[in-house]
């Protein structure tokens, strides 16, 4: 028992992707650093007695994350595989509820209230669409006698449809962007990129006139003096107040003065306190963890943990790349939480799932990755 | 399934593979990996080449998120910043002095509070705890704003570094500061009409603030010395300050003015107001009564009228008027004051201050004559000076001889003090009218003037004038050594259909010292009342005239005019020896 025990986690260790395992418990306990740092401010500003309040929280998330991470990882593919469409079926059961029993913030019900822990079930929503959505490529594209493509557009309709009732414009453009990323990979034609392409546009435009915050933020973000730019301002003051070695551990301001420093800002915070150094090395993290992933789903010979490795990978790449765009002003503001960094137990949970998952298809069995890339 | 345009040969071809029996039975993973074909292997490089399209997209997209962090960290972003940005918009305004170098106004960096309403969490605990701050803070108005939906409130403006300090303190969220700059005036109410106010955009709206306004933002913004001495500008508000308390006048006006450079040292308007504060000024306190007022000055205007009568020929010292009893014209009937029912001389016209012997002065030289003198005088325009408050003159619509006759002892006509004061200064600047100025004068600058009566005829008016002081209506005005020369005058406030004769305009235009003049001054008292120790009179001799006494007896020393030792009973001899070639029979 024992000796199965220990021999499965050999056989865990040799087998699973320690570059990417290692660049994303990086990233946790970078968040987990910038948290000490932001925590302070913020109870301080909700009036919590405990300074380190934020701290603690995010500690108890990380560890329950990394150990849900290395369970999912120990899985072989089918099993993943499993768990994703079952996650995918159980987010969307509560996201048809959500109007229901979940609770109103800032004018959008997103959240499942359990005790003092809020769960958004659109945050796992994201990798069990992404890995149900290649299997069903692959399988179509195997030649099973499904209709997959079919069945996967369906559900990303309903995503999507679930997505706006509540409604969350930017969830459903990343889901977008992952679901067409995969779409992409699995062999879309291109005069279907270019329909599929027109519709999003269209519905972005949609989008625009229908919900008046985007139209605002985006009018806000291409002239500022139009509206308040209050967040923005304070981000980019901070950054360039960080400068190339930073104010100091503890030594930054934008966090007394942003509401959601620990979340959506913490890259700010981290440029102030630590510089261009933190910055770069934040950036070139999430850089060298999707570049891992590309290379291992480029060597991958199984369709499916192809596809499901790019849209994982993809879902990381764009949340961090839109993030950090808003924090550095490079596009129009959008609360977007940067993986594994950002303070927030519902986030942290589904991103150690993703990653779970991510490692779980990158993982070295016999026959998954081709010896030598030919051709 | 055929409208599906998706990569039908893969499909199709492997779908018409044959499996082996046993991979059908086998696990999906197990199958995949017996079918190791070329068709499988065409789909994965398929995808491989699209893997790097993507790749190569999400290369460039951390690229240039590295690019922009660099950028904003190393060399400041332009939209970095926004205070930083707001600071080198704000507005840079050149400070005001005075001829010595005091300061009137300065632009300093202050603190302003505003709420974020979305970020306060109790709006009427945060309300209550700022007034506990800033005292005069309405709470509920307050309550109200910090309430609303808006993401941008203004608390207060312009806070001290203590109130901001104390505000920081209470460390309440949503609160923020920007910097502003302000314009702030440490003399406060003692330059207030001449420094004027700025808006809160630093635009200048009134007195030196708005005259030069232009050069004040020129550059990196201009210093700009006025002409003011604050030290002679303390003391003629002082007494005039006094004048008006003791005769509860409505207001009053002091002007004092170099009669060769025509700088304005000092220019006093009571009420006043602060000029820190302008919204808060009482009504009429914002009015400049030496620029802005007109006033109908009454028999000041006897030394124009003797100036231009002596100057045209029509008079001379020689000359004498019937003034046995009141002079009827256009069915007017001009009386005296001081009735001396008498033949009078025409110094006896002006020491007396005769309405009808002033009259019949300016009848002979005629409309024509007075009105081009007048204007010589640039007493029917209004007073160039900078100040934009400077007001135009009241004229009468026809300049009939009933109106000769008024206007020769300052009435149916109104001008402003500055323009008054600008004119009597030529008598004394040797018949040369020079512009009021409220900039200083360098030593070496040369002044353009222009003659507008000739040397003898001001010599003359002065002459009259110095007498007037020794022995007439003047008399109180006298400062021992000073020389001072001048002329009352007291004007009853138009009302409807007449005058009051209740209602008086009292006023003393001066100038001293009178064997050499340096300065005009004028004080002028908007409805004075008579007290006991003035007999209950009201007129300017008894209540102006005591102001400028006091005035010139402060302001000499200051302003460096030599005392002249001579007894004032000797020199009243010689002038009235130089007056008074022949008794007139």
């Amino acid at each position: 028992m024992i000796q199965d025990l220990s021999r499965g986690l050999a056989t865990w260790w040799r087998g699973v992707d320690r570059t990417l395992l290692v660049i994303i418990l990086a990233l946790i306990v970078i968040g987990l650093v910038l948290a000490m740092a932001a925590s302070p401010a913020m109870t301080d500003r909700l009036g919590i007695e405990d300074p380190f309040y934020f701290l603690y929280r995010q500690s108890a998330f990380a560890l329950l994350g990394v150990i849900g991470m290395l369970g999912i990882s120990a899985l072989n593919p089918k099993g993943a595989r499993r768990l994703a469409v079952l996650a995918l079926l159980g987010a969307l059961a509560l996201m048809m509820v959500l109007p229901l029993i979940g609770y109103e913030v800032k004018g959008a019900t997103r959240w499942i209230r359990i005790g003092s822990f809020g769960l958004q079930p659109s945050e796992f929503l994201k990798p069990a669409l992404i890995v149900t959505a290649a299997w069903l490529f692959a399988e179509e594209q195997r030649g099973a006698p499904i209709p997959g493509r079919v069945i996967a557009f369906g559900l990303y309709i309903l995503s999507i449809g679930l997505l706006m009732i509540q409604p969350d414009f930017g969830q459903s453009v990343l889901l977008t962007l992952c679901f067409g990323g995969v779409f992409f990979a699995s062999g879309l034609s291109w005069i279907w990129v270019a329909v599929l392409s027109s519709l999003a546009a269209a519905g972005s435009t949609l989008a625009y006139f229908t919900f008046p915050h985007v139209a605002s933020r985006v009018q806000r973000f291409i002239d500022p003096e139009s509206g308040d730019t209050y967040q923005i301002d304070r981000a980019m003051e901070a950054i360039s107040h960080g400068g190339i070695a930073g104010a100091g551990p503890g030594e930054g301001e934008v966090k007394n003065f942003l509401p959601d420093a620990h979340t959506d800002f913490i890259f700010a915070v981290a440029a102030e306190e630590f510089g261009l150094m933190a910055s770069l090395a934040i950036i070139g993290l999430f850089a060298l963890l999707v570049a891992r992933a590309w290379t291992q789903a480029m060597r991958l010979q199984d369709s499916f943990a192809q596809l499901a490795v790019t849209g994982l990978a993809l879902q990381f790449a764009l949340q961090a790349l839109v993030n950090i765009g808003v924090n550095l002003n490079l596009i129009p503001p959008k609360g977007m939480t940067l993986p594994f960094v950002s303070y927030g137990g519902s986030s942290m949970l589904a991103l150690a799932f993703g990653a779970g998952l991510l490692l779980a298809f990158t993982r070295r069995r016999p026959g998954a990755y081709a010896l030598r890339h030919t051709s | 399934m055929r409208l599906w345009p998706f990569r039908k040969q893969v499909s199709a071809k492997s779908r018409s593979v044959a499996l082996p029996p046993l991979a059908e039975a086998a696990p999906a993973d197990m199958s995949r990996l017996l079918r190791i074909e070329s068709d499988e292997t065409k789909a994965l490089d398929a995808a491989r080449s699209r893997l790097r399209v993507m790749g190569l997209s999400l290369a460039v997209g951390f690229a240039l998120l590295g690019a922009r962090a660099i950028d904003i960290a190393v060399l400041g972003s332009a939209d970095a910043a926004p205070s930083q940005r707001q600071a080198q918009q704000a507005i840079v305004r050149g400070d005001l002095f005075d001829r010595t170098g005091q300061v009137l106004a300065t632009t300093l960096e202050t603190h302003s509070l505003y709420a974020d309403p979305s970020l306060v969490w109790d709006a009427r605990e945060t309300a209550e705890a700022l007034a506990g701050v800033l005292p005069d803070i309405d709470v509920d108005s307050l309550t109200e704003d910090l309430g609303g939906r808006g993401r941008f409130v203004w608390v207060r403006r312009n806070l001290t570094p203590r109130q901001r300090q104390a505000v920081f303190s209470l460390g309440l969220p949503g609160l923020g500061f920007r910097m502003e700059p302000r314009r702030v005036y440490p003399r406060g109410r003692l330059a207030s009409h001449i420094v004027g106010y700025t808006d809160r955009d630093l635009q200048g709206l009134a007195g030196a603030e708005r005259a030069f306004d232009g050069s004040l933002l020129a550059g990196d913004g201009r210093p700009v010395a006025l002409s003011i001495d604050m030290t002679v500008q303390f003391h003629v508000a002082e007494v005039l300050a006094a004048s008006v308390a003791e005769f509860q006048a409505e207001a009053a006006t002091g002007i004092v003015m170099d009669v060769r450079t025509g700088e304005i040292v000092s220019m006093v308007s009571l009420p006043d107001f602060d000029p820190n504060r302008p919204s808060d000024a009482t009504p009429g306190g914002r009015l400049n009564r030496a620029a802005q007022s007109v006033y109908e000055m009454g028999s000041t205007f006897k030394a124009f009228t003797v100036a231009m009568a002596l100057e045209n020929g029509t008079a001379t010292l020689e000359s004498g008027y019937d003034a046995t009893g009141p002079l009827q014209i256009g069915g007017y009937q001009i009386n005296d004051y001081h009735a001396e029912n008498r033949r009078l001389s025409l110094t006896e016209v002006f020491t007396h201050s005769s309405n009808i012997g002033s009259s019949l002065i300016a009848l002979d030289a005629g409309a024509e004559a007075q009105r081009g003198f007048l204007g010589d005088l640039r007493l029917l325009e209004r007073a160039p000076i900078e100040l934009a408050e400077s007001a135009d003159p009241l004229l009468p619509r026809n300049w009939g001889p009933t109106e000769t006759a008024t206007i020769s002892y300052g009435h149916g006509i109104a001008v402003s003090p500055i323009a008054t004061i600008a004119a009597f200064a030529a008598i004394a600047n040797d018949g040369v009218y020079v512009r009021p100025t409220l900039l200083p004068v360098a030593a070496d600058e040369t002044i353009v003037g222009e003659r507008v009566m000739s040397s003898e005829s001001a010599q003359t008016v002065l002459d009259l004038m110095r007498e007037n002081v020794l022995d007439g209506s003047g008399g109180y005005a006298d400062a021992p050594g000073f020389q001072v020369a001048g002329k009352t005058g007291t004007a009853e406030k138009p009302t409807r259909g007449g005058y009051d004769s209740s209602r008086l305009i009292s006023s003393f235009s001066a100038v001293f010292p009178y064997d050499d003049p340096q300065y005009a001054i004028l004080v002028l008292l908007d409805e004075p009342h008579g007290t006991e120790s003035t007999y209950g009179y009201a007129t300017g001799g008894w209540t102006a005239a005591p102001a400028v006494g006091e005035i010139v007896s402060r302001i000499a020393p200051i302003l460096g005019v030599q005392r002249a030792e001579d007894e004032t009973g000797e020199r009243a001899a010689l002038v009235r020896a130089a007056l008074m070639p022949e008794m007139i029979p």
